[in-house]
């Protein structure tokens, strides 16, 4: 599978990273290297395998809804970079 | 002898005989940070405290912690600057479990690779860490400062986090004892997501007693992690027996033909004799899917990060650009743009890409399909065998800047420790000897999932009988 730039600054677009030109260029390059390394994984016929996602034989993990301590807004609030009052300040959403 | 050339158990029994205090031992690794981290650099931000490590007095030994794992009040900030300045609101369970157990936490955190991307500790944000038995060579990666802490006597004991084998890789390369729990074993509550199918937290030490005492501290059910199981934690140190008479331990042929360095080669064919001698029965195994554990790990450890890291967006913790931004995704993506590091962007972009309409099935479900098979590996060969023994790197430490320019190259020094946190088998590194320059061999015994105690029977039977781990690197 080729990855070319414009594949590239797509999935930067999808992965919400500006790219400059410069990283453009030697990201293309770069992953189009280890994409063709993983290309190996299609040597294997798969047809009757089942894909592992997790590996404990774990599902469904659930607790009981009771309302618990959580963390006070003043500590929740303390690590951003912009608030005002009791909220996370950020540009414009709505146009 | 210093304090802190000792390890945590001969200083529990010193505290416990009245021959030294938690103040002395404290004092003591203080004044080897201030010495000798300098050269090493295992420690970031080490000018913002005054004095390393008198911040927070208990009655207890020490902790070092990795960058990434949640210390309430303490930065923490993975090494990277999207997080700069982050002190998390909350401890991780496993910081909260060595406050119980009556552990000192050390304010200072260990370097390591951006979100634990790496093999070297090459790419922090702080810079490379050195590694103690030669200053030109990297210590390993990710947990590269908390092995080379270790190495350096600049920590009792550490914790790290392994996802592809950033615990035991580095434990090799700086020739301290690293363990990789089975997958659930311990908490991840509080440690900052690289991949959540992969990642786990695990001890960096001296000796393997003091690995199994960590063991004991840290392992557990958190109801916050739902992949944490509830099973009874067993005391790991009534594994440590100097016996391994009758022990199957499987040598997996896969992993002694391509990229291993001859010399490193000779030294784990000498602890596998060695290993024989004291009286286990070695056979060989076969892993027949080891060759595509790279590629699958990478595309399902960056898929999952790519995921995870959506969460640094500049709005609730850490860095936001300064770039004036017309919308909010412009703010996103400046921030982004601007605060991720090479490697850091080259796995996110990359996991994106495999997770993106069309190309889903192609490599994702690919990836996914083919770790049923490498999973399936390792179930067939433990029915043959309790243990199976490997390298844990093909090479001894690599100089620094050697691999950067090529990241398939460094991705493929993680080649035997990968498979494992793919299959969530529990994997222990342990000093095997010396190349002819002078660098630490890490030997790696692998079994069965919560099959932590043959690993240190073996492990322990294997270090009471050589002098490996008595060697000191001069610094």
């Amino acid at each position: 599978m080729a990855i070319n730039r414009e594949t590239v600054e797509y999935v930067a677009h999808l992965a919400r990273i500006q790219l400059n030109p410069q990283e453009l260029d030697k990201l293309a390059l770069q992953l189009k290297d280890i994409l063709g390394f993983i290309d190996k994984l299609s040597q294997l016929d798969l047809s009757e395998i089942k894909p592992t996602s997790h590996i404990l034989p774990l599902n469904n993990v659930f607790r009981e809804d009771k309302p618990q301590e959580s963390l006070p807004i003043e500590k929740t609030l303390a690590n951003t970079p912009q608030k005002e009052k009791s909220f996370f300040v950020v540009p414009k959403v709505i146009e | 002898m210093e304090l802190y050339q000792l390890t945590a158990h001969e200083l529990l029994d010193k505290i416990k005989n009245g021959e030294a205090s938690a103040q002395n031992i404290a004092d003591s690794l203080a004044k080897r940070i201030k010495d000798k981290d300098s050269k090493v650099k295992a420690y970031v931000r080490l000018s913002e405290h005054r004095t390393p490590n008198t911040e927070h007095r208990t009655n207890g030994i020490p902790v070092s912690i990795k960058d990434n794992i949640c210390t309430e009040g303490y930065n923490t900030e993975c090494c990277s600057k999207i997080l700069a300045g982050f002190k998390p609101p909350y401890d991780a369970t496993v910081i909260r479990k060595l406050k119980a157990a009556g552990m000192a936490i050390l304010p200072l955190k260990t370097n390591m690779d951006e979100f634990a991307f790496g093999s070297s500790t090459e790419n922090s944000c702080f810079g490379p860490t050195h590694n103690p038995w030669d200053l030109e060579c990297v210590p390993g990666g990710s947990s590269g400062g908390s092995a080379a802490a270790v190495a350096a006597d600049e920590a009792i004991w550490a914790l790290g986090s392994d996802t592809g084998g950033s615990i035991r890789q580095p434990a090799a390369f700086c020739g301290v004892v690293g363990m990789k729990p089975t997958y659930g074993r311990v908490s991840r509550y509080g440690l900052i997501a690289f991949a959540s199918s992969l990642d786990q937290i695990g001890p960096l030490t001296k000796d393997v007693r003091d690995c199994a005492l960590l063991m004991n501290m840290i392992c557990g059910y958190e109801p916050k992690d739902a992949t944490c199981v509830n099973a009874v934690v067993p005391d790991y140190t009534q594994a440590l027996a100097n016996d391994i008479k009758g022990i199957k331990i499987g040598i997996p042929k896969e992993y002694f033909i391509e990229g291993i360095e001859p010399e490193v080669k000779k030294i784990i064919e000498e602890a596998i004799a060695k290993l024989k001698d004291l009286g286990a029965e070695a056979k060989p195994v076969s892993l027949p899917h080891t060759r595509y554990a790279v590629p699958v790990y990478y595309i399902i450890a960056t898929a999952e990060a790519s995921s995870n890291l959506a969460r640094f967006d500049g709005v609730q913790y850490g860095w936001r650009s300064k770039e004036k931004a017309q919308n909010l995704i412009e703010m996103y993506k400046n921030t982004r743009g601007e605060a991720f590091g090479e490697e850091a962007k080259r796995r996110i972009l990359l996991g994106t890409f495999a997770l993106s309409h069309g190309y889903y099935d192609a490599y994702y479900l690919r990836a996914l399909k083919v770790r049923t098979l490498i999973k399936e590996d390792f179930d067939r060969a433990f029915g043959e065998c309790d243990c199976i023994v490997t390298p844990t790197s093909p090479t001894a430490a690599f100089k620094i800047g050697e691999k950067t320019d090529d990241p398939l190259k460094m991705y493929l020094s993680d080649i035997y420790t990968i498979s494992v946190n793919l299959a969530g088998i529990p994997g222990i590194s342990v000093p095997c000897g010396f190349t002819k320059k002078g660098l630490p061999v890490g030997l790696q015994v692998l079994a069965k999932p919560f099959a932590e105690e043959t690993l240190f029977k073996v492990a322990h039977t294997y270090e009471q009988n050589t002098e490996w781990h008595k060697v000191k690197a001069k610094i």
